[in-house]
């Protein structure tokens, strides 16, 4: 099943600054490019950067774009350094290869880009021949330009199987699958980014309150949402609310902090609605005209009284009702809903299900300031190239026959599920993987060792990277040389980013390529026709004649950068919403489904729910007296994206090693000091990382840094950078919700003692 | 010895501070400094509950330019800001005559302004 996709009526009308500046000039000895930051390295933004290079082409400096409307000259550290990520002496160069029986070693042989063309061709249609195309996972990380192009390689191979080995896909992804399936389209904070004027646009309001549930954007810079507007809301006059157990520098300056018990947001939210709901707070007109299942939803509420869901989340009534009479009390909400929803429960889908529906009821939707619905610049969002293959092989994507609601979300195949096929061969034989902007063993998913197991039961795993990492070192046979954004030409693409922009190259390192331009080379051997183009230009013209920019070029759109479509609220009411020009949303029944016939549809619940998570210090006691702490994990860092720039000198100066936050009570009853290197342990696994005893973790819990390896440490396995040592996901096991979406890898159980000399 | 009315300063308001240290990390880069020094530090001020069990926080940033700061007077001369005044994140920083910064902490309070020069 492919989704529809946001329309706003094929309106292909866009604006640009009309600054006439150049693409780039000269500034004494160096040139100024202006430039699109993603990626690599990875980001959720795509700020606005003006890149410096010498007389010989090196990249010697990286600033913020003054003139950009999205982050106004400023720009976060890992931009800054990225002179030393693009220069850096351990850059992979050159493509590379290793026999089989070497995985692990550090005996690789440089090969030309036309060997590892064919002889990863060779390989690839000899697993083609004997298992089938769908044998062939193409897994990608996080790191965002990337979708576009890595599906349409999967499928233009024959493989209905991209993917993303992270536990439930529990990143994003159930936020996205719940937003579209219950309200027809993806909705973001509106924080005024989708004009140029920005919040001196007279038709933008500030949002009276903005919720930060469960996680912190001035870190995280959720997709196409730059983190510190949040700042300059507050300082304009928005009230925060901040739902989380940790006291972030947004929570210690919100109205009302609630510091609720890791894994209990569905509690909170049901509780939330209910008061609401019994209250009479909601927006009746909003719920009479557009929404679908009121009655159902009204019915099902009054399961969770507050009190009690009060009890559940550890945390006083007061502070639940309070929330939500400011939800509904407030000219309009904004919700930034983090990653928290999508891990701290097994069950992540009814608990933003039942957030989807409070925005829905108080009426915030498609208004100034509440949220916002972004427009594709490019028709890619859910998959550039879907017809090529048919219905019946899209039907073998793993894990979409036992989780029909998998296919709400993206097609991604079911990452859980492909980790298990990879070893048993259940439903069906997985022989090689093809791995780009991603580092599955020291980042994304629990089980490492089941993991590494799975790669090395592969015929072939090619690794394309910007360096080499402990899963190329561990698992690949070829390794393919990445380039940053500095280093190659492109759109930005995905996630409904809210202006069109390109990137533009101004340097080469070795033989690095773009991801877009490898999955052209590949596509070029494997299916000529799903790639019908010579050049990256000529496939970007192509996607533009497709995108709801129709009207430009990729030289035009380089110049004129960035471009702006015209920004209207209500679209629901305007008929600009649905491709049938009907007023509404765009769900089956036109209204946002407050009862799901998506789930339903999918034999899951239709109404939101709320169940303990696995495991639950309520249901399970006994574990929860042996591991007495919740564990957190995830949370991002300024110095560093997921697994990378751990090797950049600038970056690890300010950030040196993995930590793991433990409140000082807790501290003083285990006997730990700051600074001392613990051992976080539980029924899965262990793990070291260094105690930064503060009050910033509630009692109940610790938080560790995810996605750590030492780059100075030996590679070669058994080692692997030190990542079996230091990897947290030790101690998380790959189990994924009803759905198929969530996981628990924010309220596993650990207990933690230092580290004895020698260990 | 610049005249007194001639002063320049850089003038942050620290309430809005997240501690990102994209400052630390612009001023390196700008002036290409050793990986242990600085032109300008971040200093962390809790955090610690005011009163225990009340959800009243002392947890505040406060960026302090070092002896190795020059206002970046290069760029200035370009007709630029000081890199860390235009790649603040939360853009609390400013830059400028002392007598100006000192009259626009009149309107508010956790606000510093430090001479430069």
């Amino acid at each position: 099943m492919e989704l529809a996709r946001d329309v706003i009526n094929g309106d292909t009308e866009w604006t640009a600054l009309g600054t006439d500046r150049p693409v780039s000039w000269k500034e004494g000895n160096l040139t100024v490019t202006r430039t699109t930051a993603r990626t690599g390295p990875g980001c959720h933004n795509g700020c606005f950067v003006l890149l410096y290079t010498d007389e010989n082409g090196k990249l010697v400096k990286v600033e913020g774009d003054p003139e950009s409307p999205y982050n106004e000259g400023r720009i976060c550290a890992r931009c800054l350094a990225l002179p030393e990520v693009v220069n850096h002496p351990d850059r992979l160069m050159y493509p590379m290869k290793r026999a089989k029986e070497d995985r692990g070693k550090d005996k690789w042989q440089r090969i030309t880009w036309d060997e590892a063309l064919d002889e990863i061709t060779e390989k690839f249609n000899e697993i083609k021949e004997k298992w089938g195309a769908k044998s062939v996972q193409f897994l990608q990380g996080t790191g965002r330009d990337i979708s576009t192009y890595i599906l349409r390689l999967a499928w233009s191979f024959g493989s209905p199987n991209p993917g993303y080995l992270l536990a439930g896909s529990s990143c994003y992804l159930p936020r996205i699958a719940s937003l579209y399936s219950e309200t027809g389209s993806f909705w973001i904070a509106d924080c005024g980014q989708a004009t140029p004027e920005r919040y001196d646009d007279p038709n933008y309001q500030i949002p009276e309150y903005m919720f930060i549930w469960g996680n912190n954007p001035l870190q995280a810079n959720a997709d196409g949402f730059f983190g510190h507007w949040v700042v300059d809301l507050m300082r304009r006059g928005t009230k925060l609310i901040t739902i989380d157990p940790r006291m972030t520098w947004l929570a210690s300056r919100s109205d009302l902090h609630i510091r609720l018990r890791s894994g209990t947001d569905g509690a909170l939210a049901l509780g939330m609605l209910n008061v609401i709901i019994n209250e009479d707070l909601y927006d009746h007109d909003f719920v009479d005209k557009w929404c679908y299942g009121f009655d159902q939803l009204k019915e099902r509420v009054q399961e969770y009284p507050p009190d009690k869901m009060a009890e559940v989340c550890w945390i006083p009534e007061e502070q639940l009702v309070e929330a939500a009479r400011k939800f509904a009390a407030g000219n309009n909400t904004a919700v930034q809903m983090g990653l928290a929803l999508d891990m701290s429960n097994a069950e992540a889908i009814p608990a933003i299900q039942a957030i989807v529906n409070m925005i829905a009821i108080t009426g915030n939707y498609d208004v100034p300031g509440g949220m916002l619905m972004p427009y594709y610049i490019l028709n890619t969002g859910f998959g550039w190239g879907y017809d090529l293959l048919t219905p019946e092989e899209h039907a073998q994507r793993i894990g979409v026959e036992k989780y029909p609601f998998v296919a709400n979300g993206y097609n991604f195949s079911q990452p859980d599920m492909v980790l298990e096929a990879m070893r048993t061969d259940d439903p069906y034989p997985v022989r090689a993987t093809w791995i780009q902007t991603s580092n599955p063993l020291a980042c994304t998913t629990g089980e490492p060792e089941n993991q590494l197991k799975s790669f090395l039961n592969m015929e072939c795993n090619v690794v394309v990277d910007l360096f080499m990492t402990p899963t190329a070192m561990a698992v690949a046979d070829y390794v393919l040389p990445a380039s940053t954004f500095a280093e190659r030409d492109g759109l930005r693409t995905c996630d409904g980013c809210q202006y069109g922009a390109t990137i533009n190259k101004v340097t080469q390192i070795g033989e690095a390529k773009g991801d877009p331009e490898i999955e052209l080379m590949f596509g070029h051997r494997w299916n000529p026709e799903a790639w019908p183009w010579e050049t990256v230009d000529e496939m970007h013209n192509a996607l533009l004649a497709d995108s709801f920019m129709g009207n430009i070029t990729v030289d035009e759109l380089r110049q004129e950068a960035p471009i702006f479509k015209k920004q209207t609220y209500k679209k629901y009411e305007k008929g600009l919403i649905r491709s049938d020009g009907q007023p509404g949303f765009n769900t089956q029944t036109g209204r946002i489904e407050l009862y799901s016939l998506a789930l339903q549809a999918c034999g899951l619940d239709p109404l939101p729910y709320y169940e303990e998570p696995v495991p639950s210090p309520i249901n399970d006691p006994e574990l929860f007296e042996k591991y007495p702490l919740i564990l957190g994990t995830g949370a991002r860092d300024y110095m560093s994206f997921h697994s990378e720039h751990r090797q950049i000198p600038t970056l690890r100066n300010l950030k040196k090693d993995p930590e793991v936050e433990i409140n000082p009570k807790t501290a003083e009853k285990y006997g730990i000091e700051n600074g001392d290197w613990v051992w976080l342990e539980n029924q899965y696994g262990k793990c070291q990382h260094k105690a930064k005893v503060t009050p910033v973790v509630a009692e109940h819990m610790v938080m560790a840094d995810h996605g750590w390896w030492f780059p100075e440490e030996d590679g070669e396995s058994p080692n692997n950078y030190g990542i079996w040592r230091i990897n947290v996901n030790n101690l998380l096991p790959n189990i994924p919700g009803k759905s198929g979406f969530g996981t628990n890898f924010k309220s596993q159980f650990c207990k933690i003692y230092k580290v004895k000399d020698g260990e | 010895m610049v005249n007194s009315m001639g002063r320049k300063g850089l003038f942050i308001d620290y309430e809005y501070c997240t501690g990102c240290k994209t400052c630390v990390v612009a001023c390196r880069m700008e002036h290409n400094l050793p990986q242990d020094q600085f032109g300008i530090v971040v200093s962390e001020v809790g955090p610690w509950e005011i009163v225990p069990g009340d959800n009243h926080w002392q947890y505040s940033y406060v960026p302090i330019p070092t002896d190795q700061c020059c206002g970046c007077a290069e760029r200035r001369e370009m007709g630029k800001l000081p890199i860390c005044v235009q790649s603040c994140q939360a853009n609390v920083m400013k830059f400028g005559d002392i007598d100006e910064l000192a009259a626009s902490m009149q309107e508010k309070t956790k606000v510093v302004c430090y001479t430069i020069e």
